[in-house]
């Protein structure tokens, strides 16, 4: 049974009395794989702000229901000079389950491994994240965010630094994540979105819901979300599903 | 080995220790987390309080922990609520501690002889209180360190995301860091004095940090890379009757460029050999 995460009725959300979004709602459920499409400036990081309790919302109301939030940031966002190694950083994703009292001891540890040998990197775990290429710290981020087994997953472009070989391998395990919690994904390639998520959300100042991830590029003009088609061959009129 | 005999040098070779101590951890969470103009801003805006101390007739290194606490708190409610740019806010304070320090030192009736000693330090004079303090200090870091190392360095590395899993954790361990911090400026100010001291807080830590990327092994280095400092400083002092904070911070950019002379060395010879 899908239980509802949040529930985002009519949310004004923005900095400065200024809103950048508005009349926002929107339902997680425990099973979702949301994929978020819109321009840049269009309020999808004031979004995601407003899911991770960073900004309160101007007005509307949000109801979390979520115990656990694993989050990917955009890669530049991180320090890389900072002197922290890789299995530290994926520890410092169980601060919110294992607390500030706690030891991080084997089992911690081992959780940890575990992560990294499902993104392919435990050979790096003692490396300081300096020493890492931006596709390996992407890899340790996705790591930080699922080691405490969240209910909901918010990744932030997680495409951008990942070579072409890990997108595969990336997208492959969020639909099996998908089978434990919920995603929320932003992303600027509509392709790959199409392919791997269940419903999309275009936001550009308010959000429209579209409940399957077929769209048209009439309904993306629609819903005021002018992005581009980025496909190989003939243009395409309608962004399908993969098939296999 | 006369000197040894000495208790003014028991008292600088003893505070050396602890200073070492707090340059360690202190100045490697400072360096790592960039928050050196920052603690420069502490270090200055502390002096409002050594003036007020003095002209209200308290203790000026109590009047300089008033100041340096509340302007590291200010500073990060600050930030938190997006009213001043960050840097502006700290150049603000700054030339604000300094000139409330000179308005109320002038205030006072008489002579203020230990002016010198507040902004230049001298280690040789530091007097009992100073290090009962600093002892204090370094009991205080290296219990809040012991007891929550990881959540300290998880918050230091990327506190927006241990706010968005454990926000009052994270604000408090934030908190404690920004007073600590403050209070080991002021606490270090006796030794090395306000102009110099940030470059004791940085260089160690900058220098360990050449020689590794992990962070306890960088608080051990820069915590020996200080006391090495620190003794070589308060040698060149006593030979050369110099004051001991400027001795130290030379010893200190000395140590450094040789440090990162013999990396890059390391470097060459290792990939020749290769």
């Amino acid at each position: 049974m899908a239980t509802q995460l949040f529930s985002l009725t009519d949310v004004w959300g923005g900095y400065d009395g200024r809103a950048v979004l508005r009349e926002v709602s929107l339902h997680i459920n425990s099973d979702d794989f949301i994929g978020i499409i819109g321009p840049n400036g269009g309020g999808k990081t004031t979004l995601m702000r407003l899911l991770l309790g960073e900004i309160k919302p101007m007005a509307g109301q949000i109801e979390r229901n979520c115990p656990t939030i694993g989050y990917l940031p955009q890669a530049q966002q991180i320090d890389r000079e900072f002197p922290i190694t890789v299995l530290e950083v994926v520890l410092s994703g169980l601060l919110g389950q294992h607390g500030l009292w706690n030891r991080y001891g084997r089992e911690q540890r081992n959780r940890a491994m575990e992560c990294l040998s499902i993104a392919g990197i435990a050979h790096l775990y003692g490396r300081s994240i300096g020493e890492l290429s931006g596709g390996q710290l992407q890899r340790a981020l996705l790591c930080r965010a699922m080691v405490s087994d969240p209910a909901l997953l918010i990744l932030d472009e997680p495409n951008t630094y990942v070579d072409n070989k890990f997108e595969g391998e990336l997208y492959e395990l969020l639909r099996q994540l998908n089978q434990r919690m919920a995603i929320v994904m932003v992303s600027h390639d509509l392709g790959t979105i199409t392919t791997y998520v269940k419903t999309i959300a275009c936001v550009n100042g308010t959000l429209h819901y579209h409940p399957s991830n077929h769209i048209t590029a009439e309904q993306l003009h629609g819903y005021g979300c002018p992005i581009q088609l980025i496909t190989h061959g003939e243009v395409p009129h309608t962004v399908l599903q993969s098939h296999s | 080995m006369q000197i040894f005999h000495y208790q003014f040098i028991h008292n600088a070779l003893f505070a050396s220790v602890l200073l070492a101590v707090v340059v360690g951890f202190i100045g490697t969470y400072i360096v790592a987390r960039r928050l050196v103009f920052l603690s420069g801003g502490i270090t200055h805006a502390s002096f409002g309080g050594i003036g007020l101390g003095w002209y209200l007739g308290i203790s000026p290194i109590l009047g300089a922990a008033i100041f340096a606490v509340l302007s590291a708190l200010g500073f990060e409610a600050i930030t938190r609520r997006r009213t001043l740019r960050e840097d502006s806010a700290i150049g603000l304070l700054w030339a604000l501690g300094m000139a409330m320090g000179v308005f109320f030192v002038f205030l006072t009736p008489g002579y203020a002889p230990n002016l010198m000693s507040y902004l230049f330090g001298n280690i040789l004079t530091i007097s009992h209180t100073d290090i009962t303090l600093l002892l204090a200090l370094v009991v205080a870091v290296g219990l809040f360190f012991a007891l929550f190392y990881r959540p300290i360095l998880f918050v230091a590395f990327d506190s927006r995301y241990a706010m968005s899993q454990r926000p009052t954790g994270a604000m408090l361990i934030d908190y404690v860091l920004k007073i600590l911090v403050a209070l080991s400026i002021v606490f270090s100010i006796r030794a090395v004095g306000i102009i110099l001291l940030i470059s004791l807080l940085t260089a160690p830590a900058n220098i360990a940090n050449l020689l590794t990327r992990r962070f306890l092994p960088m608080v051990a280095i820069a915590a020996l890379t200080a006391l090495l400092a620190l003794l070589i400083g308060l040698a060149l002092s006593y030979g050369l009757n110099v004051p001991s904070g400027a001795a130290v911070v030379l010893v200190l950019v000395v140590l450094y460029v040789l440090t990162r002379v013999a990396v890059g060395m390391h470097r060459v010879a290792k990939c020749r050999k290769q």
